[in-house]
């Protein structure tokens, strides 16, 4: 009895400390203000998006969408639609500062009133407006077009995109992310994945990686000089960053980083979730093993502490 | 001369006559003394051998594949290890949380010895070997603590060299000297790497022998710090009249508890190997190292926080003062207790106020010392725990010279 006061007098001095020291500091640290000092909590929309909803009553076609999708292949790739890039990712980042997305799985990844205003007005929809003012203007434009336009186009995207469990984590990440951010330990590039090239053995040399590497450099200048400096690598971000922090973030910039250079790229709530899932592939591959090997390691010690106590019991059994 | 017959290669009276492994095992387990009269807080010895060992064997994997090189230390733990080697992330989560848990471990194992006053009477040398046991696992953690090259690995580098220009003194040539460089870099990753994986296990392990050693003589002190003889004791067990005599053989007696404690720690050490090791692995240093940017917050791991709460509080120099007199003062403790009672701290008063006072003003200083002190209220509360621990120091002396026992002398 008089072990287990004062196990509870450790476990309560310990308990305390760990609250202080963990989530107790941690949401002092991250507690945004205002001006006055109020706290200023951010509330999480699921990535729903309330400011971007698609006018009532509107209905999208298709088939005019298609017609009128004409104008976006003037900068991005529809590759399943057989539409090729106008130009390479280097040659585009040169012309807008960053490489326009392939179009291909937008109807399924994006927020489809995010997708409307984005046509009607590319700043605003990415809450960038703190970069384009004073006359400088977003690279893409706003379409020319009335809302029924941008409907038809959003039903376009919505009937060529395939279904959200087709894609990929993987594709998500390259469409929403991979264009301003490298993943080193996904081997992804802002310009694409890494050539699988083999070295000269005579010289020891891959000049056909060096030029590739050559390419990555240069359009991450371009990008550099677009985003202010270059988007952090988001090989282990998942671990550096909490759940919390990602969700918020990813949602609306700068509700946790106001100022950033980063645009809300619109993710519906499934395209979040395959970001994460592809971000846990490079920056966390060890959880399915943690959680499979776990339960095992700990009842091991489980049935080790029984064994040890009837020990235990056997020597201490006539001492008293 | 000694006397070998033809005993039978490796046989016990083979071994015993070249070895004296009776002797030994004798000397060492089966009649090393330890008092009756103990809980389970005698059990964290061997839980920090325990632990000391994973931390071992874990390192020893992770050093395989380690790259000291500031250019490739950080995907050398971050990727190589955690993605590409089999079981990587499992040795470097043990590492990580056992790191972490060492010192929760020792610092339980400390207020042990401060509770119960085994720090004299002959034990002076078992607590001063002890300190230096956690002088060295400081120096370890650190060090260790630099190695994957992540952002606080940086900056805590940064900022913990900087204290050795001495505040106004400026000596930043001695700052210079231990980086090897004007800012923390390839020279200061390396001796780092040295001291972390030499220099440091080779000198806490001669100190863990050593702090054995300082036990030998005085031997451990018990619950109700009774004086007990223990050669009469001894006897009494040897005679088989176990009930009767104060100590028990530390092989297997003591052992069959110690082992049963360390069990149940074990099942808390996995729990959070597996599911809960982010306490130990700070968010902040899985960005990699930058020079140009600043984290908004740096603060050192939670077990350096209470004494980082001594330097923060104060104008540099003072903060300085004070900081140094934070890392010496409990070496002193033996000497600074002027009772010449052994006893819990539940029968000493007014030691006891002392005792319960310094637990809680440390856990409020380690809590403040991560709180950021922009806060007005989080600085006061800081300030006051700053000088509260300084005070409970120098009033050690006074209220232990003239001390009663509670109940009398036992």
């Amino acid at each position: 009895m008089k072990e287990l006061k004062i196990l509870a007098v450790v476990v309560f001095f310990t308990l305390v400390t760990y609250y202080g020291v963990e989530p107790y500091a941690h949401h002092a640290m991250h507690k945004k203000v205002d001006a006055n000092g109020n706290e200023i909590v951010y509330e999480h929309k699921g990535f729903t998006y309330p400011e971007l909803k698609m006018p009532e009553g509107i209905k999208g076609n298709a088939e005019n969408g298609k017609a009128l999708s004409a104008a976006c292949v003037g900068c991005h790739s529809i590759k399943s639609q057989n539409m090729p890039a106008p130009m390479d990712a280097l040659a585009s980042a040169g012309a807008y500062g960053v490489n326009p997305p392939d179009l291909s799985d937008a109807g399924a990844l994006y927020d489809e009133g995010f997708l409307f205003h984005l046509m009607k007005n590319p700043a605003h929809a990415l809450k960038v407006e703190h970069k384009f003012k004073n006359g400088k203007m977003h690279p893409m434009p706003p379409m020319a077009g009335d809302d029924q336009s941008a409907a038809d186009l959003v039903a376009y995207f919505k009937s060529i995109a395939p279904k959200a469990e087709e894609i990929t984590p993987k594709q998500a990440f390259e469409s929403a992310c991979g264009r301003c951010h490298a993943n080193r330990y996904g081997k992804w590039t802002q310009i694409g994945d890494v050539p699988k090239t083999k070295k000269n053995i005579a010289t020891g040399k891959d000049p056909e990686r060096l030029k590739f590497d050559l390419k990555v450099a240069d359009y991450q200048d371009k990008l550099a000089k677009y985003m202010g400096k270059l988007p952090p690598d988001l090989s282990i971000i998942i671990r550096a960053r909490s759940e919390h922090f990602m969700e918020n973030f990813i949602e609306d910039p700068q509700s946790e980083l106001p100022g950033t250079a980063m645009p809300r790229v619109g993710l519906n709530k499934e395209g979040f979730e395959k970001v994460i899932a592809y971000l846990e592939e490079t920056g966390d591959p060890s959880k399915p093993k943690r959680q499979a090997i776990g339960p095992w390691v700990i009842g091991f010690f489980i049935i080790f502490t029984l064994l040890a106590y009837l020990w235990k019991k056997s020597q201490w059994k006539d001492l008293h | 001369m000694a006397h070998f017959d033809n005993a039978f290669p490796f046989s016990e009276k083979w071994l015993d006559q070249r070895l004296a492994i009776n002797t030994l095992k004798r000397v060492l387990s089966t009649e090393y003394w330890i008092p009756k009269n103990i809980n389970f807080l005698w059990a964290m010895g061997m839980i920090l051998a325990a632990t000391f060992g994973l931390l071992l064997i874990s390192g020893i994997f992770l050093l395989m594949y380690y790259i000291p090189d500031t250019s490739k230390a950080f995907d050398a733990v971050n990727y190589t290890i955690m993605s590409e080697v089999g079981y990587g992330w499992l040795w470097r989560h043990i590492h990580g949380v056992g790191a972490s848990v060492v010192f929760l471990i020792i610092y339980i194992h400390m207020f042990t010895g401060i509770y119960y006053g085994s720090y004299k009477k002959g034990r002076e040398l078992i607590w001063l070997s002890g300190m230096l046991l956690f002088v060295s696992f400081s120096a370890e953690a650190f060090s260790g603590y630099m190695l994957p090259w992540g952002q606080m690995s940086y900056w805590a580098g940064m900022v913990i060299t900087n204290l050795f220009s001495m505040g106004s003194l400026e000596l930043n040539g001695i700052v210079e000297w231990i980086r090897g460089d004007y800012v923390p870099g390839q020279a200061f990753l390396g001796r780092f790497f040295m001291l972390h994986v030499l220099l440091m296990p080779l000198l806490i392990m001669a100190l863990i022998v050593l702090h054995f050693g300082t036990l030998r003589i005085p031997h451990v002190n018990n619950q109700d710090g009774e004086e007990i003889d223990f050669e009469e004791a001894a006897a009494l067990w040897k005679a088989g009249r176990r009930k009767e005599s104060k100590v028990i053989p530390f092989n297997p007696v003591f052992l069959s508890k110690d082992v049963f404690v360390m069990g149940v720690y074990f099942i808390l050490f996995f729990y959070l190997v597996f599911y809960h090791f982010e306490f130990a692995m700070d968010p902040v240093n899985f960005d990699p190292a930058d020079p140009l940017k600043t984290p908004a917050h740096i603060y050192p791991e939670w077990y350096f926080l209470w004494s980082y709460e001594i330097l923060r509080p104060f104008s540099k120099d003072v903060g300085l003062i004070w900081f140094g007199f934070a890392q010496v003062i409990f070496m002193l403790l033996p000497f600074l207790d002027r009772s010449p009672y052994v006893a819990p701290a539940n029968r000493r008063r007014p030691f006891r106020c002392w005792f319960w006072l310094l637990l809680i003003d440390m856990v409020t200083l380690t809590i403040m010392g991560k709180l950021p002190p922009t806060d007005p209220t989080y600085a006061m509360i800081g300030k006051i725990a700053a000088y509260t621990f300084i005070i409970l120091w120098f009033a050690l002396p006074f209220i232990t010279m003239k001390e009663k026992l509670v109940g009398g002398k036992k």
